[in-house]
């Protein structure tokens, strides 16, 4: 999507290219509709943020679309392919991957074998391939894959390390390198920087930016308004469980219905 | 008092066909628990229907060849049914179900209406015929030096025992140094994670406890053909407990481990055992404040506090390093 990209900036408005397609999709929990989108397209090869208050039903959203709930109603699509019933690993193995709020690394397992647990195309990771043998070939080649996906996000030199050692940030980073591991087309980061440092927090924007410039579509959620607004191409707002608005981060910031969301109705005529 | 008696009958124990039983058993629970991060508490319940599976088949007419395969594929069986509907659940409430399995597994077969079958309390004897003819050594014979002797019809079951250890564990070592076994690795850390990168989790839990199964299925068979005779209390959880005892000693989630864990439990038991039993017939005041059959009994709690202080000191296990055992910290 171009830096001004000439589509109305309205709820549930058609995109030129959309890699992703959700149609109709509600999720409830007891009375509580978390999650009610009527209709959403998400373009190709795009940054586009989730943004919305607390409890607006982003994280649901998101374990809807990557096999990790289902919905009571609805469906997505990933490039024309209904995707819905489809269990996560599924999901995973046709394109879209996805990060975790709450950083999960594989603790006692090397930075090294975190990478190669995702590797696609593993003969040996069948319990026939195990026995059988003859994988080595295919780990080289998936190595080599991790090493260089290692080297672009600086961990290199923890590469043999167990990922339990890692700080904070490179658990993101990690994160982050292991999903590239899958060859997604669209990847779902779940607040990547939720309690990474502000130093790191600018380097772990440009590998955001990296996937992009390799040709994936990015997905995420995010609370900081300040990285929202300096990397999205797209905002979508969703409060109550609805897309209550979308447009460029220009555009979201100003929109009455959005202040309104974060800050309440009376607030929000006040602003006015 | 004789130190190399208590030696002999603590190395003995350790090298005999029951520690080679349990380090069987304990090699397929360390897949389960140690790799794949199952709480699979009735791991008994694949030993119990390995051992009535070869029972009941030569029993009723069958070969021996035949009911070995029955055994096995008897116990694979057990973890696919266990596995089926359970291994969705959570860790802890698996835990109880698969408790729960082997009790009404164990209380099936021992139910009278059963008897035709399983022979009900009763057990089932001399199925083992044709496995002690194979035997080339001569069964009365003494093998060995000094007070380290066994008989020749020990020293067949020994040998076959240890053999069916060593495959087992190369075998499990071939898995667990694949891409397979580094999934499995992966769920115990973490299932979500494992889920989020394309690995159908369900699917390698299920193997993983119908492989551990078939393992402890065989342990079963052994102890069963060991001992000419089976009965369905010799499977209660307890036994469960132990082979985890030993796959936490030796280092869960490390390919010896499981085997070191039960040849440690095995001498510890079995030396402990001897030591108390000579010092109550020898030393007086400890004569004087047990009685043989409570003597027996302080074994228990030496064995305890050795597994205490191992536990304080090396809380990783015997055989994990000592590096991975501080990345689980943080």
């Amino acid at each position: 999507m171009g830096p001004e990209l000439e589509i109305a900036h309205q709820p549930g408005v058609a995109k030129p290219d959309p890699v992703l397609t959700i149609d109709g999709m509600q999720r409830a929990f007891g009375g509580l509709m978390a999650v009610n989108v009527d209709h959403l397209e998400i373009q190709r090869n795009t940054i586009t943020s989730i943004i919305g208050p607390n409890g607006a039903g982003k994280t649901t959203l998101f374990n809807l679309l990557t096999g990790f709930d289902s919905p009571d109603q609805g469906q997505f699509s990933l490039d024309g392919e209904l995707l819905v019933g489809i269990p996560a690993h599924q999901v995973a193995q046709r394109g879209m991957v996805r990060t975790f709020q709450l950083t999960k690394v594989l603790p006692r397992l090397t930075v090294l074998e975190n990478m190669l647990v995702a590797a696609k195309a593993q003969p040996g990771a069948t319990f026939r391939g195990a026995v059988v043998g003859g994988w080595q070939g295919a780990e080289r080649q998936n190595e080599e894959q991790a090493r260089d996906i290692l080297q672009q996000f600086g961990l290199t030199a923890m590469a043999d390390e167990y990922a339990g050692r890692l700080s904070g940030g490179q658990r993101k980073l990690l994160e982050m390198a292991r999903a590239l591991m899958v060859r997604p087309t669209v990847v779902m980061l779940d607040e990547p920087t939720a309690g990474v440092n502000p130093v790191l927090i600018q380097s772990l924007l440009e590998h955001v930016k990296g996937l992009k410039a390799s040709g994936m579509t990015v997905l995420f959620v995010e609370h900081d308004m300040d990285v929202v607004q300096s990397i999205s191409d797209w905002v979508v707002v969703v409060g109550e469980g609805e897309v209550i608005a979308e447009g460029p981060p220009g555009a979201i910031a100003r929109n009455p219905a959005v202040i309104e969301a974060y800050l309440g109705k009376h607030r929000a005529e006040d602003v006015e | 008092m004789d130190w190399m008696q208590i030696l002999a009958a603590g190395v003995l124990a350790t090298i005999g066909p029951v520690t080679a039983g349990y380090a069987l058993s304990a090699i397929g629970l360390n897949l389960q628990f140690g790799y794949a991060g199952l709480l699979n508490f009735g791991h008994v319940a694949s030993m119990l229907v390995g051992a009535y599976g070869t029972a009941m088949t030569v029993e009723f007419g069958g070969p021996l060849w035949l009911g070995l395969i029955v055994g096995i594929v008897a116990a694979v069986l057990l973890g696919l049914l266990l596995g089926l509907p359970t291994l969705r659940l959570r860790a802890d409430y698996f835990a109880i179900t698969s408790i729960a399995a082997a009790e009404v597994l164990r209380l099936v077969v021992r139910s009278s209406w059963a008897q035709p079958l399983t022979g009900g309390v009763f057990g089932l004897q001399g199925f083992g015929g044709d496995f002690h003819a194979l035997n080339p050594f001569p069964t009365s014979e003494l093998y060995g030096f000094g007070q380290f002797v066994v008989t020749g019809r020990a020293l067949w079951v020994i040998l076959v025992g240890w053999a069916l250890v060593l495959l087992a564990t190369l075998f499990i070592a071939r898995l667990i140094n694949s891409p397979w076994g580094r999934v499995l690795k992966a769920i115990r850390e973490d299932e979500d994670a494992t889920r989020s990168l394309g690995r159908n989790v369900f699917a390698y839990k299920l193997q993983a406890l119908m492989i551990g199964g078939a393992i402890a299925g065989l342990a079963g068979i052994l102890f069963a053909l060991e001992q000419q005779s089976i009965h369905p209390d010799a499977f209660q959880p307890r036994i469960t407990f132990l082979l985890f005892v030993m796959v936490i000693l030796g280092g869960a989630g490390s390919i010896w481990g499981a085997v070191l864990g039960a040849a440690v439990f095995g001498f510890l038991f079995y030396a402990t055992d001897a030591l108390m039993a000579r010092l109550q017939a020898n030393v007086d005041f400890i004569g004087a404040i047990f009685s043989p059959a409570e003597a027996g009994l302080i074994k228990y709690i030496l064995v305890g506090v050795a597994l205490m202080l191992l536990m304080a000191f090396r809380p990783q296990g015997l055989l994990r390093s000592r590096d991975q055992g501080r990345a689980d910290g943080s």
